[in-house]
C-alpha cells in the first residue's frame, strides 16, 4: 500500500492558524462566534482552533463544543456506533455564529446530518464549515467556508488525517 | 446485535455499549426536539400480551423518539381471543411490515420462540416473558446504578441485594445474570418456598434472612413486586407475615447505609414489600429507573434496528 504525506505537522499548524485568522476576518472580530467539533477528529482541531482565536483575540474565551451526528447519520451500514456527548458551551445556540470543524470533507453527508442535528437543538445565526482537508467527491450541494489544504483525490484513495491527541503524531497521509 | 431475549446473550462490551449509548440518548428527552431520525421508516409493534403500563409507553415512547413508526397491539381486542396462535399473530405482523417486535408474554419462552423459530425476520425484542427474563429491566436498572454511584464502566465490587420473590421474577433473573456480568456481587434473600434451585451454580449468595442480609451493609438494595395472585394460593401465608419478615420497612430503612441505593421495578406495593417512607426516601431511585427505562429502550431499539455491531 503505498502512502504518501501531503501534509506535515508544520503544515497542519500553519492550516489552522490561518484558518483562525480567516474565521476572524469574515465575522468582523470573535462576537458570538461558536466553535462545534464533529467527533471524533474534529473535536481535537475545533479545540486548536478556539485555541488559537483566544490567542489572537485575548477577550475570546469561548470553549469549543462537540457536537455528536451518530444518530442523523444516513448510512446505517456505518462502523462507529457509540454515541459520543454533545456539548454546547454557554447552552445555546441563539444568536450564534457556529463554525463546524471537521478533518476531511468528502461526500457532505456527515455536513449534512450536522446540520440536522443543529437544527434539532436551537436556531444559530449562522453555520459555517471548516475542514482540514477537502479531498472532493462532493454527493450533496456542501462546500466548505474555510480549507486546510484541497487534496484532489480519486475515489480509491484513503485520506487519513493524524493528531497527536488521537493518533501520537502530526499529520495527513494519502494511501491507495 | 439481531434480537434481544435475555441477558445472557449479551457480551460485557454489549452491555457497557448500550449502558453508554442510553446515557447520552437520555440527553433528547431534555431538548425542545425530543426528536432524533435514527430510526425513521422503521415500524415498531408493541405485541403485549400480558398488561404493562410502564414498560409498553415507556417503549413506546423510546420508538418514537428515534422517529420510528409505533403500532401498539392490545391482546384483550385482538384475534387472540379468538384463539389465533402467536405464530400467526407475529407472521401478520410482519406481512403488515414490522421491522421489530416487542413482546410481553405470559409463557416463559415466548420471545426465544419468536425470534428463532424461523416465523418472521423481524428483530424481537423481550418485554418480558413469563417468569423467564426482562432484560430491559436489567439494563436500566444497571444504569441506575451505575448513575447512583458516578462510574462510568462496569459494577465490578458492588453488592447487591434483591428480595422476595425470586423464583417467579423475571427481573431478579435479568439482573441477577447482567449483574454478574458487569462484576456485581449479588445475595438474593426471600421466603424459602420462593427461591429457585441452582442460585449456588450461579455464584448467587442465599441470605437467610432480611435482617441478615442488611448487617453486610449492600450497596444496592432491590425490592421485589409482592405477586399477591400467589398469596391467594397461600404460597405466601398472609400478608401481615410477609411484611414481617420481609419487607422494606422503616426500621429496616434505618440500617441502610447512607449511600445506599434503593431500587423497584414498579409497580409497588405501598405498606407490602416497600413502606412509604422507604420508597420516598432520597435514596430510593425508582422514578430515575423509570426514566433510564426510555433511554435504555432507546439505545436498544437503536442497536437493533440501525444494525450496529457493539
Amino acid at each position: 500500500m503505498s502512502q504518501r504525506v501531503v501534509l506535515d505537522a508544520n503544515d497542519i499548524e500553519r492550516c489552522l492558524r490561518r484558518i483562525a485568522h480567516e474565521i476572524l476576518e469574515s465575522n468582523e472580530g470573535s462576537d458570538n462566534l461558536l466553535i462545534l467539533g464533529i467527533p471524533t477528529r474534529g473535536i481535537h482541531l475545533a479545540n486548536r482552533i478556539a485555541a488559537l482565536l483566544s490567542q489572537i483575540e485575548p477577550s475570546y474565551d469561548t470553549p469549543a463544543g462537540v457536537l455528536d451526528i451518530t444518530m442523523y447519520r444516513d448510512d446505517l451500514a456505518s462502523a462507529e456506533r457509540r454515541i459520543s456527548p454533545t456539548t454546547i458551551p454557554l447552552s445555546t445556540l441563539e444568536g450564534k455564529v457556529v463554525v463546524l470543524v471537521d478533518d476531511v470533507l468528502y461526500s457532505g453527508r456527515t455536513v449534512r446530518a450536522a446540520l440536522d442535528a443543529i437544527t434539532d437543538i436551537g436556531r444559530p445565526r449562522a453555520v459555517k464549515l471548516a475542514v482540514l482537508a477537502d479531498r472532493g467527491h462532493r454527493e450533496l450541494p456542501i462546500r466548505p467556508d474555510f480549507v486546510g489544504k484541497n487534496l484532489p483525490t480519486s475515489t480509491k484513495e484513503r485520506v487519513s488525517v493524524q493528531l497527536i491527541e488521537s493518533d501520537g503524531t502530526d499529520q495527513v497521509v494519502i494511501g491507495e | 446485535m439481531k434480537h434481544l431475549i435475555s441477558t445472557r446473550d449479551l457480551t460485557v462490551e454489549t452491555a457497557l455499549g448500550l449502558l453508554d449509548n442510553a446515557q447520552q440518548l437520555a440527553a433528547v428527552s431534555q431538548r425542545e426536539v425530543k426528536r432524533l431520525p435514527a430510526l425513521r421508516g422503521k415500524t415498531v409493534v408493541n405485541l403485549f400480551v400480558e398488561n404493562s403500563t410502564r414498560t409498553k409507553i415507556s417503549f413506546e415512547i423510546a420508538a418514537t423518539r428515534l422517529s420510528a413508526d409505533v403500532i401498539n397491539f392490545t391482546a384483550a381486542t385482538s384475534s387472540l381471543s379468538k384463539g389465533e396462535s402467536l405464530k400467526d399473530t407475529a407472521q401478520t405482523l410482519e406481512a403488515l411490515g414490522a421491522d421489530a417486535i416487542v413482546i410481553r408474554h405470559p409463557a416463559s419462552g415466548a420471545a426465544h420462540n419468536l425470534a428463532h423459530m424461523g416465523w418472521v425476520s423481524a428483530s424481537i425484542i423481550n418485554a418480558g416473558d413469563g417468569q423467564h427474563e426482562h432484560p430491559t429491566q436489567a439494563l436500566l436498572d444497571a444504569l441506575t446504578i451505575r448513575q447512583r454511584l458516578g462510574t462510568q464502566t462496569d459494577l465490578e465490587g458492588v453488592s447487591v441485594l434483591i428480595v422476595g420473590d425470586i423464583a417467579h421474577s423475571r427481573v431478579a433473573r435479568s439482573n441477577i445474570f447482567l449483574l454478574q456480568l458487569l462484576g456485581a456481587k449479588v445475595e438474593v434473600a426471600g421466603p424459602a418456598s420462593l427461591l429457585p434451585l441452582g442460585l449456588d451454580e450461579l455464584g448467587v449468595s442465599v441470605a437467610t434472612s432480611f435482617d441478615e442480609a442488611l448487617d453486610s451493609k449492600p450497596d444496592v438494595l432491590m425490592m421485589l413486586r409482592v405477586q399477591r395472585e400467589r398469596m391467594e394460593q397461600n404460597q405466601l401465608g398472609s400478608e401481615s407475615d410477609y411484611a414481617i419478615l420481609w419487607s422494606l420497612t422503616a426500621e429496616r430503612l434505618l440500617r441502610l447505609s447512607p449511600e445506599a441505593i434503593i431500587l423497584h421495578p414498579g409497580p409497588m406495593n405501598r405498606g407490602l414489600e416497600i413502606s412509604s417512607s422507604a420508597a420516598d426516601d432520597p435514596r430510593a431511585a425508582i422514578l430515575q429507573q423509570v426514566a433510564n427505562g426510555v433511554s435504555v429502550r432507546m439505545a436498544v431499539l437503536y442497536q437493533v434496528l440501525a444494525g450496529g455491531n457493539l
